[in-house]
């Protein structure tokens, strides 16, 4: 005779598309949900104080200094192919005299702020949700917060603050290097004069073109630095927990950058 | 209970004052206190009082909930129900901000020793002193050799965490939990991990601690015999529950079977020949 026990036992219900989705939508408004309270926490602390500047300076070199050398040839090339598609593209129209004008315009709008939030977010964010991630899994941030210290004033502050003051300056020196990489190939490749190709540049780019670009990357180096130190504070499962957060950090940034860009754009435009 | 091979140090003059200064008046009470992670229940409805002075060992299987009940102590985490009280304050409902009042009341050694990677060893144990003290440059170099002295860690100041063996990273963390003077210590697992000497060495050095620092301690453990190296009471969690609670003296004569399994157990794995 067979024991209850040893009856087949009926194969747990699968979750239906329907279910699969309230999960999924669940989830996605737990994380925009906490997201922003960390954010909200973040606020709340840089303006309370005082902040840690030997952190944030620490912060500083870490976004800032040591992001020149991706910033630089990220924008050297960009410039560069823009200024090579351009001078292809509108050849039939003269696009040649047009280089000027579509490499800086293009670059100070659009391509410098959004493909170097892109490229440093990428490099940043991944290295802040590592730290954190490991301090995470390693319980040192449950050690920062036994001894009695705010782990959002410590860590969060710091990174997130650096980020949003650093994106804008590395957006201007990735305009910079972009319009020469543009210079480059408008006098190398396609024989146009230095002087006329600078003349163009600097009589198409207004104030409001610069202002319309970096402005935008405030918001980008601020959400990088949140969602960096967001999935770093979330973190479980050891190293291989890490690795999985460090994947959400750069695919949850680039996709918010680029979501944020159009609505920020869509913003300035009605604005000003 | 004869079965049981540990012994009691302390019943062994130890050249030490009597370092036991217990009262009845309880440190921390847990009350009806339940948790769960997930589907996962851990507790449920567990009750304890830790009473000023003494070291209560907390012994249970493993994923019992006994960290966990560290955790809740310090309020790192809340309870799903139930309240926990802090010197007969109720820190169940605490927010953060108000529960770091109540944390400096405590020094925590955790499992890892969960060292800050990037400071030096010195760095990790000043680094309570400079967040909430005055103290200047000269007064937290001494006080951090003091401690480092204590936890018989001298001239390891300048090191980092990664050069340091699983114990020495045990001592400095215990260093930084006792440098700020708390009231009471939490030892999370303080022996797992290390081999039967440096065990015990981190034994004596708790004992230590209780009879120079007179604090009130809870020890996490599993290990029958660190417990009674070092606890005066036991508290055996099952199934999300303290189901006994008691002395030293009590736990080897109880008749709870899942406690007595368990010192029979230890008896069994101390008794092991070698090959």
């Amino acid at each position: 005779m067979t024991a209850i026990t040893d009856l087949p036992q009926a194969e747990p219900a699968q979750p239906n598309l329907l279910h699969r989705m309230h999960d999924r939508y669940e989830s996605a408004m737990l994380y925009i949900g906490q997201i922003t309270d960390l954010a909200v926490q973040t606020v709340q602390q840089a303006w309370r104080g005082p902040i840690e500047w030997p952190l944030v300076m620490a912060q500083f070199d870490q976004v800032g200094f040591r992001s020149l050398s991706i910033v630089g040839i990220t924008s050297l090339f960009i410039g560069m192919v823009l200024a090579l598609q351009t001078a292809y593209s509108l050849a039939d129209f003269g696009g040649k005299l047009f280089i000027g004008k579509v490499v800086s315009l293009s670059l100070v709008r659009e391509l410098a702020p959004v493909l170097m939030s892109l490229m440093v977010g990428g490099r940043v964010g991944a290295g802040m949700t590592a730290e954190l991630g490991t301090m995470k899994v390693t319980e040192q941030i449950d050690a920062l917060r036994a001894l009695a210290t705010n782990p959002v004033r410590k860590l969060v502050v710091p990174k997130v603050l650096a980020t949003t003051l650093m994106f804008p300056l590395l957006t201007i020196i990735s305009c910079f290097i972009g319009i020469i990489g543009g210079l480059v190939i408008a006098v190398a490749s396609l024989h146009l004069s230095a002087n006329f190709y600078l003349r163009s540049v600097i009589e198409t780019v207004k104030y409001n073109d610069l202002a319309s670009g970096v402005f935008k990357t405030f918001f980008f180096g601020f959400a990088i630095g949140l969602i960096g130190c967001f999935n770093g504070l979330r973190t479980t499962g050891g190293a291989d927990g890490v690795g999985r957060a460090t994947t959400v950090t750069v695919v949850t940034g680039a996709i918010t950058v680029l979501i944020l860009d159009f609505f920020l754009t869509k913003l300035f435009l009605l604005a000003f | 209970m004869t079965d049981t091979p540990v012994t009691d140090r302390r019943a062994q003059p130890r050249g030490t004052p009597d370092r036991r200064k217990q009262t009845r008046e309880p440190f921390v009470e847990f009350r009806e206190v339940h948790k769960a992670y997930g589907t996962k229940q851990v507790l449920r409805g567990a009750n304890l009082t830790v009473y000023r002075g003494e070291v209560m060992v907390i012994l249970g299987g493993s994923g019992t909930g006994k960290s966990v009940t560290l955790r809740h102590m310090l309020g790192l985490e809340a309870p799903d129900e139930g309240r926990v009280i802090v010197e007969e304050e109720d820190i169940t409902d605490l927010p953060e901000e108000e529960l770091y009042r109540v944390r400096k009341k405590f020094g925590m050694l955790f499992q890892s020793g969960a060292l800050f990677d990037s400071m030096t060893v010195f760095e990790n144990v000043a680094f309570p002193l400079r967040e909430h003290t005055d103290m200047s440059d000269e007064e937290i170099g001494r006080a951090v050799r003091e401690k480092l002295d204590l936890v018989n860690l001298p001239n390891t100041a300048h090191l980092m965490p990664v050069d340091l063996s699983g114990g020495m990273r045990k001592r400095v963390g215990l260093a930084r939990s006792i440098v700020l003077d708390p009231k009471m210590i939490l030892y999370d697992e303080p022996t797992t991990g290390l081999d039967p000497i440096t065990a015990q060495k981190i034994n004596e050095l708790i004992i230590d601690l209780q009879s120079k620092l007179n604090v009130t301690s809870v020890v996490v453990t599993h290990d029958i015999q660190s417990a009674f190296s070092v606890g005066d009471r036991i508290a055996f969690l099952n199934r999300g529950v303290f189901e006994w609670v008691g002395s030293m003296e009590q736990a080897r004569d109880s008749d709870h079977p899942v406690l007595r399994e368990f010192f029979r157990s230890s008896a069994v794995v101390a008794a092991q020949p070698t090959r």
